[in-house]
């Protein structure tokens, strides 16, 4: 402990290098995917449909976290601070002053890329560790932040806000929920693509060159500062997003719901998906949506270790997540085209 | 000025269970370079298994030590069988490994031990410290095992062969290998020796805190910070960080209006953040310069 410098030879990255065109899918398995997405719906329950919006909106999230650590290598426990201001912008919007929903994401989205491009401003000096807590104390701030006694007045407090759940408009003979659950896909939709060619245009290849090698990607010329705090701006922008279509859909906001509980689902979302790999943000959403449910069938008094164990069990089975399952899919495809 | 010296001797008792604690978190950093999110759950259930022992009429010393070794056990037991084969995965997959052994821990335990609190007794009595409220015979007892411990971490890794092993398999494993050190046990070692202070740890923290199943979540996360603060790689800066997370946290309560208990903890964090975005690797941490 008394050399004053340790070297760090290279191959020690915290966070793997993905190809960038490893990170999407193929076009015929986005159009399958895509079909299935819009022909579920018409045949299930409105509960089913519910959760499917679920499914789409927390998929957004960890696809939002997907981009910032699978794409410019930093990490972030903060997630749940930016989700809840984006919820907490639309409600407010809505149910303060009367502004329809549609129009309450965007301002949720700007809201929040300008918080995350702030916040990524302190956290320029700081990686690995130190940014985890740094994120962690944005994430465990928010909460009490929400709380305040002089937002009360727009925010309700403690008590939260209830949301009124948009109908259908023109008139379209859809539940409110099958509604928003078509809403929501669009928006998801338009999101994917953007992030998905956010990744392939220049900002995309300056994020992976920073995630590989930060020293080498600003000898290249690559603006360090600025690309890694526009990361987090896009990031926290498309959080907000994702907490914006969470307010409407669950018809409530209180501060308790943004806490760090929730920061850790989207990153376990983002693990078991496929670090790196946008579409698996979905599977990794189904994760934590479905997998505690299960825990809980399994045994009610102990669903936090079957949950722990069924967790393990994954990331035994396939550490990289879904895009090692997927890489398989498609080498067992490739086999079988050529027999 | 008298509420000033009251406050931080306050916070230096408060300070002393995160000095405890981070002490723990730059110890299992030390021996695998991530940071345990489950140290806090094996704390207590270290904790709890000592209490139980005191339940069947154990003496306090006595299981005191029989805790120790079986949380050594225990750890390396948690290494070689939960996370041996995750070493080859990436980092952040390991991650996800702690948060489920957290949710395994912390699940069983309600379940073996309820959620009630329990008391826990303390071998060094909780009367005032030399005549002062603020500061009790317990605290002052915490500060001393925790100099003491750090003492005996300071000689261990510094005068013995095995403690140099250790620092060589974390800090240049290739090059350890290659010098015949069995570097993957030397990690379980490093588990071992984490789990049995987080033990000490969580056995000192439960008379003040109370004992039951998520007592950690909250010292945990200053234990991390004070970790941070110091420096990861220095047990000297983690004891250290801890005081002073316990001072600011006293100060920013009494001192910034409107700030009370429940934004003690962000204002604490911030005032981490501030320190570390001037000293990026910890107050006493060393600087790591990266090869391209």
């Amino acid at each position: 402990m008394s050399a004053a410098e340790d070297v760090v030879a290279e191959g020690h990255e915290a966070v793997e290098a993905v190809p960038k065109r490893a990170m999407t899918l193929g076009m015929g398995t986005s159009l399958v995917v895509l079909l299935l997405l819009v022909a579920v719906p018409l045949f299930a329950k409105n509960f089913v449909i519910f959760q499917l919006t679920q499914l789409l909106y927390l998929g957004l999230a960890v696809l939002a976290l997907n981009i910032l650590t699978g794409g410019s290598g930093q990490f972030s426990l903060g997630q749940s601070a930016f989700y809840g201001i984006g919820a907490y912008v639309t409600a407010v919007m809505m149910e303060q002053f009367n502004i329809p929903y549609f129009l309450c994401l965007p301002v949720a989205g700007v809201v929040c890329f300008g918080a995350g491009f702030l916040f990524g401003q302190p956290a320029l000096r700081l990686s690995g560790v130190y940014l985890a807590l740094a994120t962690f104390a944005l994430a465990t701030a928010m909460p009490q932040l929400l709380k305040l006694n002089f937002l009360e007045h727009w925010t309700g407090g403690v008590q939260g806000l209830v949301v009124t759940k948009p109908d259908a408009p023109f008139g379209l003979p859809m539940s409110q929920d099958m509604w928003l659950y078509y809403f929501t896909l669009v928006v998801v939709l338009a999101i994917y693509i953007f992030s998905v060619n956010l990744l392939r245009s220049r900002s995309g290849r300056a994020f992976m060159a920073i995630r590989d090698n930060e020293i080498a990607a600003s000898a290249m010329g690559v603006n360090v500062a600025l690309y890694k705090t526009l990361a987090f701006g896009v990031s926290a922008g498309i959080t907000g997003v994702a907490g914006g279509l969470s307010a409407i859909a669950v018809q409530f906001v209180a501060p308790d719901s943004f806490t760090i509980t929730l920061a850790i689902q989207l990153f376990l979302g983002m693990v078991v998906g496929g670090v790196g790999w946008l579409p698996g943000s979905i599977v990794g959403a189904a994760f934590i949506i479905f997998v505690p449910n299960i825990a809980e069938g399994i045994s009610k008094g102990l669903s936090g270790a079957v949950f722990g164990v069924l967790l393990f069990l994954v990331i035994y089975l396939v550490p990289h997540g879904a895009r090692q399952v997927a890489i398989l899919g498609q080498q067992l495809a490739g086999r079988l085209r050529r027999n | 000025m008298e509420l000033f010296t009251n406050q931080v001797l306050a916070g230096i008792a408060t300070g002393a269970i995160y000095a405890c604690m981070a002490l723990a978190v730059v110890m299992i950093y030390q021996a695998i370079d991530h940071l345990n999110f489950a140290q806090g759950e094996m704390a207590m259930f270290s904790t709890f298994i000592s209490w139980q022992l005191m339940q069947w009429g154990v003496p306090y010393w006595a299981a005191f030590v029989i805790t120790l070794a079986l949380s050594f056990v225990g750890g390396i037991a948690i290494e070689r069988i939960l996370f041996k084969p995750l070493a080859k995965a990436p980092i952040l997959t390991n991650v996800a490994g702690f948060i489920a052994l957290f949710a395994i821990i912390n699940s069983s335990a309600g379940l073996i031990w309820d959620f009630t609190i329990k008391q826990y007794p303390t071998p060094f009595g909780s009367a005032p410290f030399l005549g002062s409220q603020l500061i009790s015979t317990h605290q002052a007892g915490m500060i001393g095992v925790t100099v003491l411990l750090l003492l005996g971490l300071y000689f261990f890794f510094q005068y013995t062969r095995i403690g140099l092993a250790m620092r060589a398999a974390a800090s240049v494993p290739e090059s350890a290998r290659l010098v015949g050190i069995n570097t993957s046990w030397m990690i379980a070692l490093g588990w071992g020796m984490a789990t049995a202070i987080g033990a000490i740890a969580g056995m000192l923290i439960a008379p003040v805190v109370f004992l039951e199943p998520n007592m950690m979540g909250g010292v945990l996360i200053y234990g991390f910070a004070a970790a941070v603060l110091g420096g990861l790689t220095s047990p000297f800066g983690a004891v250290v960080g801890g005081f002073l997370v316990g001072i600011f946290e006293n100060l920013a309560g009494t001192y910034i209006p409107g700030v009370g208990n429940e934004l003690k903890l962000p204002i604490a964090l911030a005032l981490i953040i501030s320190v570390l975005v001037v000293k990026p690797a910890g107050l006493f941490g060393r600087h790591i310069v990266k090869r391209v």
